[in-house]
């Protein structure tokens, strides 16, 4: 407790103490630094004022708005609003132009290059790779063998309305579609064998005798992969005389895997995810890595 | 000095300084608490946010049980740049029923506020068992194990009587049928779905991967792929609730 009407100066240093005694030891009152003392008074100013500008106080009929007017909401719808307005220009071309009109004009299609790697990085590369370059299960981008067709007009629908997510205008709407499981539709492990051989030799010639499992393959597989075995855009059924890495991997133990299990991949619908422009500049960007047709 | 030597009582007598001490809290907590409960722009009501379904419920439980929340923050700011990235904000009112809130402060890893139906759900178990091995540079670890985990829930009614305790609207047909429910969001073909839709609304059905019942993982994805997709923000209007 400072004692304030009898104040005591330490003789040593000229300070007063505060009052306080142990077994002859005094302790020093000495004042807060001075430029630390008007920060602080500062401080309370500084909050007056934040108080009259800013949203700050509860009352029982909504809080104070303050004379700014500012609201975390506005702020940010208005930082939005700016970032459309410098992209104007060139984005509100890009939703006015089909997709044949951005690729041939050389300007526009550098904007959408950029503008669709940016929003691929954020999509698209989790699933198909930073570059499009695909994961197993993932079908390669930058290449030039397309489950779904390459082109322009192609890519925007499989963007917009994915594959097997639902949306009904998008590749086999259902879920469960796609490559049935043979394991289940009568094929058993030795005609899988023997399919999986003929498969193989697709794209790795052989002498060895494959023709129960081209038998097998005429029979079952040729409704979707084509008689020449080379696939069908419509159906999303991979060419198999493709001698680039397989989607799901082209060694034996996966190809027998694809057979018995079957597969389906699935890909989001971005139509309601994404604007319109995003997704023209996304056509644009994969149309540009590589396999474009 | 008269207001000093009144100050002496407090400095004095420890029960009085601390039932001071508790008056002072008291009026500070008071006005910042307070009107949290009554003022219309912090309890905005939201269309399209529901509770949590059963399995989704259970997914849920794991993702606190692991610890998800430590790298991962569900929680989109209003700054451009998230919005840019990751879409509209979060609202509190799509955090709700969140007993408790998975907001998170620390991204190791993205925001997962919108993650629900970014990614199939191929995607989000390949990911869960070996992140790497669609995204190169992960340090995420590996939830593998969490496939072959069979999930536990034969507690998921008592879960939901407590949410409900807690303020989580769940009726007893909800809690009656949790258990149908948990194990009719994994079967896709299964008629009970359409019961599921209208007690859960947008429900999303999914395949499970597990050979006997659902496993954790399947939980954990179920609970994933509906993140952020209740609300639908073109019908969402940001001034509703202003006053």
């Amino acid at each position: 407790m400072v004692d304030h009407t009898h104040q005591d100066i330490d003789a040593a240093t000229g300070t007063p103490t505060t009052g306080h005694e142990w077994d002859g030891i005094k302790e020093l009152n000495t004042p807060l630094p001075r430029w630390w003392l008007w920060l602080f008074y500062a401080c309370i100013v500084w909050a007056f004022g934040y108080w009259v500008l800013y949203p700050a106080i509860p009352l029982p009929g909504g809080h104070t708005k303050g004379m700014l007017n500012w609201a975390s909401r506005d702020a940010v719808q208005k930082d939005v609003d700016n970032l459309k307005a410098i992209r104007a220009p060139f984005v509100g071309k890009i939703e006015q132009a089909s997709l044949q009109q951005i690729s041939a004009d050389p300007k526009l299609a550098e904007f959408a290059r950029a503008y669709g790697r940016s929003a691929f990085g954020n999509n698209c590369a989790a699933c198909h790779g930073s570059g499009g370059q695909g994961n197993a299960g993932y079908p390669n981008l930058a290449g030039d063998r397309w489950l779904w067709g390459g082109s322009l007009d192609q890519i925007a629908a499989t963007i917009t309305h994915g594959v097997r997510a639902g949306d009904a205008e998008g590749h086999d709407p259902t879920a469960s579609a796609g490559m049935p499981a043979w394991s289940q539709m009568g094929l058993n492990t030795q005609q899988i064998d023997q399919v999986a051989d003929y498969v193989e030799s697709l794209i790795k010639p052989t002498n060895a005798d494959v023709s129960a499992g081209q038998k097998i393959f005429t029979e079952n597989c040729v409704a979707c992969h084509g008689e020449d075995a080379k696939g069908n855009l419509d159906l999303g059924a991979p060419n198999l005389m493709s001698k680039s890495k397989w989607l799901y991997g082209s060694d034996r133990a996966t190809v027998v895997q694809t057979i018995a299990n079957g597969r389906a991949g699935q890909m989001p619908a971005w139509g309601a995810k994404l604007d319109q422009a995003t997704i023209k500049s996304l056509t644009i960007y994969v149309h540009s890595l590589g396999g474009g047709q | 000095m008269s207001l000093w030597s009144k100050h002496a009582i407090f400095e004095k007598n420890s029960l009085v300084l601390l039932i001071g001490i508790l008056i002072v809290v008291a009026i500070g907590g008071l006005v910042e608490i307070g009107p949290l409960f009554y003022l219309k722009s912090t309890i905005e009501t939201v269309d399209g946010v529901r509770p949590y379904t059963p399995l989704e419920l259970a997914g849920r439980n794991i993702y606190v049980r692991e610890g998800c929340y430590l790298c991962h923050s569900q929680m989109i700011r209003s700054l451009r740049d998230e919005v840019e990235r990751y879409g509209h904000y979060s609202l509190a009112a799509e955090s709700k029923y969140d007993h408790p809130f998975q907001w998170g402060s620390k991204r190791t890893g993205p925001d997962l506020a919108r993650i629900g139906g970014k990614y199939s759900d191929d995607w989000q178990r390949g990911h869960l068992t070996n992140p790497r091995s669609v995204v190169p540079g992960s340090v995420m670890p590996r939830y593998g194990f969490l496939a072959s985990s069979p999930l536990e829930y034969t507690h998921i009614q008592e879960d939901m009587k407590v949410l409900k305790i807690e303020g989580v609207p769940y009726t007893d047909d909800m809690i009656a049928k949790a258990k149908d429910d948990l194990n009719a969001q994994l079967n896709t073909d299964d008629g009970a779905v359409a019961g599921l839709a209208t007690r859960y609304p947008k429900v999303v059905a999914h395949a499970s991967n597990g050979a006997a019942g659902p496993t954790e993982q399947d939980a954990l994805v179920a609970y994933l792929q509906m993140l952020g997709t209740t609300v639908d923000f073109t019908q969402f209007n940001d001034k509703a609730s202003w006053r």
